[in-house]
């Protein structure tokens, strides 16, 4: 370690999404010296985009709803892989941290009595699916994520977080102990490497969305703490699951938000038919996101889809009329115009199932405490948490339901926050860091910068987005699997290989983009493996091969291990504290 | 299509130049200037700029565009180019670190200065403050705001005085907050800014209105501002 600076916290939060911005105002709250390092300042997180709303049970819409009726969508909406006592965690803390969002000033829409205006939302129902639909989302007009991502700064610069804007997280830094002390990071403007050490790390990286090809997330979902936890030899949980989202715009891959459906719209064929009865006839268009996708991708692939090329459907909005689209969905209607040239008040809106969400991540706890597995036993890792979409406690098991990440991020971003303060609180003693370890954490970097002769970024990124895009969609199967493994193997090299002509240290994104593309490449080689090994249809993972959902072998989570690249089973737990268990029943809407 | 890029690395160059690249673009797709910039980055790799959502929500990507400030991301290259040339340069005003990125501190600084976060001691219970539908209605236009300073750096008042005028996006999140029913620092907020050069320094000009990428309009938020500030005085 030759003359790296050190800079040293109390907590260290990678990320300044909603999940990382909770995380660090809990502790900042209470005096501790937290810093938020995050690769684009806080307002440019991922989070800004969710639109729908947050789900959550605080009785508004409905004075009788229920946190356990919400739990129960849940579970179901999971396919039964969801750990119980997370989600009774979830939905039962879930109305005292939204009413937290409220106090800190969250501009929500409201009803006329003066309370938080709640939609309805795909999956969602009252009594335990026997009362019909709820309505359990709440909204700020179709700007949640907005408005809950600038209020969580607003919060943070009250308490006086340290923010570390721009800065870009390498890898783990880890004593010889094997506790996680920090990470190098880079900082953006400057170029300078420094050491962050820290008596808690806290990965809230966000998603990874970028490994395919058409993506509704930002370029900057690449993930990066999957990537670092990775290469520092930690399993990863469930990575196989990813969301696509039914109504991405057809060509830009824009999010329009499930809130549209909530409002009333509803998706048509090319012969105008709401084909969704014939899928869903309960839930129609608000089933589980897993179903309305393949049901969107059957009418295409049986040659009702829309468009020159049949490859797209509608979503139609216009029967709403212009007061509620204007007031309830002006982002969408902004949105569509641009990216679809269409404005909802008169046409529908060219929509088709779009990547969307991991489900899968990094293990961990209801403290938010990181888990791998050590022959075939969890093991906590020290020093290290995660919490948002880069964890998995796991909440969303094989499938997520609408409204459900931002009070996933919001309620185990607060329960790390409040852990790691009574950790803190208690003391925490480790050995520092030695020389070594920190130049074991610099091999990437080093390797990266040091290569004069090797693969270009782009091109590489090209062929990876189209190889996930092409082998590990919507539907999936062995044999395509396999191609799109051997694609992937063929990859790895090149990708450890990658060369940047622009060496310069100040803003170089260059040098940026070749780190988050190694990420990505770890991400999406996990997903390729978990999705080939995990031999059944369940939730989002839908095999043509495997097409029914076996219990016997996988009501499990997978772990997928990246020293041996084997995938080994774990215990989904079963086992919420205040009511009994949800068994596992057939999944219809 | 003639593309002309502003470049400035400080590691290189003595001074900045407009680099001229010929972009082809696909045909009978209207590509926006995020996708130009894109596919000039995708031949070389050190052009910077920054980028996040690619939707026109996070605010990274505020840049001047042939003469006109906004969001590459949603700005299609039709609506800008033209006699067939597109001109990206860093938003003006804020000193460039590289190419199209510009240090935006003071920026920051002004926003942060208006204590922008509820104030309200009042214990609100164990549930939500109420706010009536029409209280709420009175954020629209103001909570939107993304922070992309297309707004601020093409203000002439601004560009003067960075450090003393809040500029166009820092009073609309003043205005944001003087306008929640729910916020009780009403009066100190108003004494913070009651100086000649917080509020008043703006001019009536209107380049923020005519800028902003989400249609907000600062100046009628200024124009508020103005009147609590006189109400206040008489």
């Amino acid at each position: 370690m030759t003359g790296l600076r050190k800079l040293s916290f109390d907590a260290v939060v990678i990320g300044g999404g909603g999940a990382g911005m909770r995380a660090s105002l809990q502790m900042a709250q209470s005096g501790f010296k937290t810093a938020c390092l995050t690769k684009v300042f806080p307002t440019r997180s991922h989070t800004v985009s969710a639109q729908g709303g947050i789900t959550c049970a605080i009785a508004s819409a409905d004075p009788n709803d229920d946190w356990r009726w919400h739990m129960y969508d849940t579970v179901k909406g999971s396919d039964y892989i969801g750990d119980q006592d997370a989600i009774e965690y979830m939905c039962s803390v879930g109305p005292e941290a939204v009413f937290e969002l409220e106090h800190m000033g969250l501009p929500f829409s409201r009803f006329e009595n003066g309370r938080i205006y709640q939609r309805p939302f795909g999956g969602q129902s009252k009594d335990y699916g026997a009362g019909g639909q709820a309505a359990r989302t709440c909204a700020a007009a179709d700007r949640t994520g907005h408005a809950l991502l600038h209020t969580l700064y607003q919060a943070n610069l009250k308490s006086n977080t340290t923010f570390l804007n721009e800065w870009f997280a390498v890898d783990l830094v880890r004593n010889q102990d094997g506790v996680v002390v920090g990470v190098i990071a880079i900082e953006i403007e400057t170029g300078e490497v420094v050491f962050v050490e820290s008596k808690a790390t806290v990965l809230a990286t966000g998603g990874a969305g970028r490994i395919y090809a058409s993506t509704t997330n930002a370029h900057i979902n690449t993930g990066d703490g999957i990537g670092m936890a990775l290469r520092a030899g930690y399993a990863v949980q469930d990575i196989e699951m990813w969301q696509f989202h039914p109504t991405g715009i057809y060509g830009a891959g824009t999010l329009v938000t499930e809130g549209c459906r909530g409002e009333g719209g509803y998706l048509i064929n090319k012969d105008g038919e709401r084909f969704m009865e014939r899928y869903a006839p309960n839930a129609k268009d608000l089933a589980g996101r897993d179903v309305v996708a393949r049901s969107m991708m059957t009418e295409i692939l049986e040659g009702r889809g829309c468009g020159e090329h049949g490859d797209h459907v509608f979503l139609k909005l216009d029967h709403l009329g212009k007061e509620i689209l204007h007031s309830r969905l002006p982002g969408i209607t902004e949105l569509s115009k641009t990216f679809a040239h269409v404005d909802p008040v008169n046409a529908p809106i060219p929509v088709v199932p779009t990547c969307h969400y991991m489900m899968g991540g990094i293990p961990t706890n209801v403290n938010g405490q990181a888990i791998t597995q050590v022959n075939g036993k969890d093991e906590i890792i020290p020093g290290l948490y995660a919490c948002g979409e880069a964890a998995c406690v796991s909440v969303h098991g094989a499938n997520r339901l609408g409204g459900n990440s931002l009070l996933d991020l919001v309620v185990f971003g607060r329960a790390a926050g409040i852990f790691i303060e009574e950790q803190l609180q208690q003391g925490i003693d480790y050995r520092l860091a030695s020389e070594d370890d920190v130049d074991r954490a610099m091999g990437r970097l080093n390797s990266l910068d040091s290569n004069d002769n090797g693969e270009d970024t782009a091109v590489l990124k090209r062929e990876l987005q189209n190889c996930m895009q092409n082998y590990f969609g919507v539907f999936r199967d062995g044999e395509y699997m396999k191609k799109g493994r051997d694609e992937l193997n063929a990859m790895r090299d090149r990708v450890a290989n990658i060369a940047i002509s622009d060496k310069s240290k100040a803003f170089n994104t260059a040098r940026m983009e070749a780190l988050e593309l190694q990420n990505l490449f770890e991400v999406a080689e996990a997903t390729a493996i978990a999705a080939d090994e995990r031999t059944e249809s369940r939730g989002a993972h839908s095999r043509n091969d495997y097409p029914e959902r076996d219990d016997k072998n996988w009501l499990c989570h997978s772990m997928y291990h990246p020293e041996t690249k084997k995938l080994t089973k774990r215990d989904v737990n079963f086992k919420p504290k205040t009511v009994d268990t949800f068994e596992p029943k057939v999944r219809t809407y | 299509m003639l593309v002309s890029v502003y470049r400035y690395n400080p590691e290189t160059d003595r001074e900045p130049y407009m680099q001229d690249v010929e972009v082809s673009l696909p045909e009978g797709k209207d590509l926006m200037v995020l996708d130009v910039l894109n596919l000039i980055k995708e031949k070389d790799q050190s052009l910077s700029y920054r980028r996040s959502c690619r939707e026109g929500v996070c605010g990274s990507d505020g840049v001047n565009m042939n003469g006109k400030n906004g969001l590459a991301c949603i700005t299609p290259v039709s609506e800008v180019v033209t006699g067939g040339k597109l001109v990206v340069r860093p938003l003006p005003g804020l000193p460039v670190i590289r190419d199209l990125v510009v240090d935006m501190g003071v920026f920051y600084k002004q926003y942060q200065r208006i204590k922008p976060y509820l104030q309200n001691s009042t214990p609100a219970g164990g549930r939500e403050r109420l706010q009536s539908p029409e209280d709420r209605a009175k954020l629209d236009g103001l909570y939107e705001c993304i922070l992309c300073a297309c707004c601020s750096t093409s203000c002439p008042s601004f560009w003067w005085n960075p450090e003393k005028f809040v500029g166009p996006s820092g009073l609309l999140q003043a205005y944001r907050f003087l306008a929640d029913s729910r916020d009780e620092a009403t009066e100190e907020r108003l004494a913070e800014l009651d100086d000649p050069f917080s509020v008043f320094r703006c001019r009536g000009i209107m380049n923020c209105v005519s800028v902003c990428p989400k249609g907000l309009n600062p100046t009628k938020a200024i124009g508020h501002i103005r009147d609590m500030l006189l109400s206040r005085a008489t």
